[in-house]
């Protein structure tokens, strides 16, 4: 498996008529998650997310690649070794 | 004033209703001379149904103010005769770029299938279109538009409205069966029935200019996130009619709209946006804020709640006039079955119910723009910096961008109207969805599928071959032609025909049997406005009269 980028949101059993409708739905889902958080309390609730995320996806090398790309832009690489692997 | 455009003045006359002691009746009145209104002037006009349009003012609207007019709402315009004069005059365009940090992060197609006959939007200042609006009305005989008209006082009976009318000569009453109110944002019939429009109002001020230059920059829609020239910001550039550019300037709560109005801050703003060496007059100028609210209920007893009255958007996604006029159009088609009793008043219920679901979808999707645009929080500025960063390269990213989803017609999916599907089918027709377009040929003529329906209910049939059709259902379908509400057939062929007596056309492309799933047998009801009302694989007279049983009784 390798990592999805493309456009890929939706839900069981419904259609969207607009391309862009599930993931504004994501979106809003998201952004009212923190509503009335602190920044330290929205931090930790961000933290869980992508911990019970990574969980769910699973697969270490599709986590790899996403830590790559959420890091690329501040640089230098996310290490293999020291992170996540341990074989 | 403005230099590429003088407002035509349109006087006053004195009506002969105000020379009379009765007072005069009419069926339809409409209370607003603004787009909705004379939308519903043209709609009412066109049907043939007496329509009366009062306007306070005495001139089309003043400065550019709302500038994008989508697909839909030109292939209503068409229906009233007056689009193409509009599409003429406008800047088309299809194409919308987004800029993060002066880099270009997404570029995107609005048109997204071909075959199409209207763009997807044009830009085009507000005067010209109501200026196009009046000069169509005064074509029609059955409408008639009054200035320096202006509505003080209204009382609802049992069986009509009356309301009492401010002129240069004093006031004098009308009584009407149906009051359409268009009178805008800040209603003040609204406000005088007591009634509210409740919602949002957002902490933020933005500055539009309109600006005359000579750069013949293409036509597309470029919006800024936290360009160099306006840091920690958004812009907005678009092209209008006559060389006039808009320029939209996000400015934050903290602004003062006094100051920033003045040409000599605005000025600065302008050349750090387009460049020193960019020649450009100032046109029009504006500081506003916005608010996303709606009525509870768009139909109070005989009076209909319309456009800005009735609702209220962001501007981001031009939902604002556009989805005054599909109110318009939903609205008049019922009103003239109620007003010819083929119909009972309570279906005039499904105009609320429908556009109600309508608003609350350009609502919730402005809304979502506005909160991208403008986040509320630290953590939602970093979510919407992310999506930014992670847009230039990934796919997903560039879908969630949000700078304004523009405007696209309401799919009345929920629409109490509908007949729910029993056979399956695949696309986007449903039932409740406004109609695709598709090139076809009639008579030897390239048409489009749109040009030769609506207004009345139609009935699309779909066949292989129009020579094998079966007679028993053409018979059908004449007599459905001929009854008290007609249902006009249109077979849509892939070869033979044409059928006698019935309006035949071929599917030259073979995209209207695609958008429609439209295999051999199968029959599309469609409503006035041009929404699919209900749908089988077997065409049978009884299933038809079914549906529209469904609205006509109720």
């Amino acid at each position: 498996m390798t990592l999805n980028t493309k456009t890929n949101f939706h839900q069981p059993e419904t259609h969207f008529f607009r391309a862009y409708r599930a993931g504004d739905d994501f979106y809003e889902a998201l952004i009212n998650m923190h509503r009335g958080l602190s920044d330290e309390q929205s931090a930790m609730v961000n933290a869980k997310l992508i911990l019970l995320l990574g969980n769910h996806i699973g697969d270490l090398s599709v986590l790899r690649e996403a830590m790559n790309i959420a890091r690329g832009s501040i640089g230098s690489e996310v290490h293999n070794e020291t992170n996540l692997e341990n074989e | 004033m403005l230099a590429t455009y003088q407002n035509p003045v349109y006087d006053y006359e004195r009506s002969p209703d105000q020379d009379t002691d009765l007072v005069v009746h009419h069926p339809v009145i409409v209370v607003g001379g603004g787009p909705v209104g004379l939308a519903a002037g043209l709609d009412a006009g066109v049907h043939g149904m007496d329509v009366l349009v009062l306007d306070e003012s005495n001139t089309v609207s003043v400065g550019s103010r709302a500038v994008c007019y989508s697909k839909r709402s030109l292939e209503i315009f068409n229906r009233w005769g007056c689009a193409s004069r509009m599409v003429d005059k406008g800047v088309t365009w299809k194409v919308g770029k987004i800029f993060f940090r002066d880099r270009l992060i997404r570029q995107f197609d609005l048109l997204p299938a071909p075959g199409h006959e209207q763009p997807a939007f044009i830009n085009l200042q507000q005067y010209y279109l109501e200026q196009y609006m009046v000069d169509r009305l005064r074509e029609l005989d059955s409408a008639e538009i009054r200035w320096k008209n202006k509505v003080v006082d209204v009382t609802e009976e049992e069986n009509k409205v009356t309301i009492t009318v401010d002129t240069p000569d004093g006031p004098y009453s009308l009584s009407c069966d149906w009051l359409i109110v268009a009178d805008g944002a800040n209603s003040g019939i609204r406000s005088r029935m007591g009634l509210e429009s409740e919602g949002q109002i957002f902490q933020d001020r933005f500055l539009i200019v309109d600006v005359v230059m000579k750069q013949n920059a293409p036509p597309e829609r470029w919006f800024s996130f936290d360009p160099s020239y306006h840091r920690g910001w958004s812009t907005l550039l678009h092209r209008q009619a006559d060389d006039v550019y808009r320029l939209d300037f996000q400015l934050g709560w903290d602004a003062d709209p006094v100051e920033e109005k003045k040409p000599e801050n605005i000025i600065p703003r302008v050349t750090a946006m387009l460049g020193e060496d960019v020649d450009f007059e100032l046109e029009w100028a504006s500081v506003y804020t916005f608010t996303c609210r709606r009525m509870e209920k768009f139909r109070h007893g005989r009076l209909l709640y319309t456009g800005d009255a009735a609702h209220q958007v962001s501007p981001f996604g031009a939902r604002g006039a556009n989805s005054g006029f599909q109110d318009i159009d939903n609205l008049i088609w019922k009103l003239d079955l109620v007003l010819r009793n083929e119909a009972p008043s309570s279906m005039l219920d499904s105009y609320c119910s429908e556009r109600v679901m309508a608003a609350e979808e350009n609502i919730m999707n402005s809304t979502r723009s506005t909160d991208f645009i403008t986040p509320k929080s630290p953590v939602s500025s970093v979510f919407r910096d992310a999506v930014l960063e992670l847009a230039e390269e990934h796919e997903f990213a560039q879908l969630l961008t949000n700078s304004g989803r523009l405007s696209d017609p309401a799919i009345l999916v929920y629409s109490p109207l509908n007949t729910p599907d029993t056979d399956e089918f695949s696309g986007d027709m449903v039932p409740g969805a406004p109609l695709d377009d598709a090139p076809v040929n009639y008579h030897g003529e390239d048409k489009w599928l749109l040009n030769m329906m609506g207004g009345a209910f139609n009935l699309l049939y779909f066949i292989d071959n129009a020579d094998d059709f079966d007679a028993n259902h053409r018979s059908a379908l004449i007599q459905m032609s001929q009854e008290p509400v007609p249902v006009i057939p249109i077979v849509v062929a892939n070869r033979g025909g044409p059928i006698d007596e019935v309006t035949t056309v071929l599917d030259v492309t073979g995209m209207a049997n695609q958008r429609f799933d439209g295999h051999s047998g199968a029959v599309y009801l469609i409503r006035p406005d041009q929404h699919v009302l209900a749908r089988c694989h077997i065409f049978d007279m009884g299933s038809v009269s079914a549906a529209l049983n469904r609205i006509l009784i109720g």
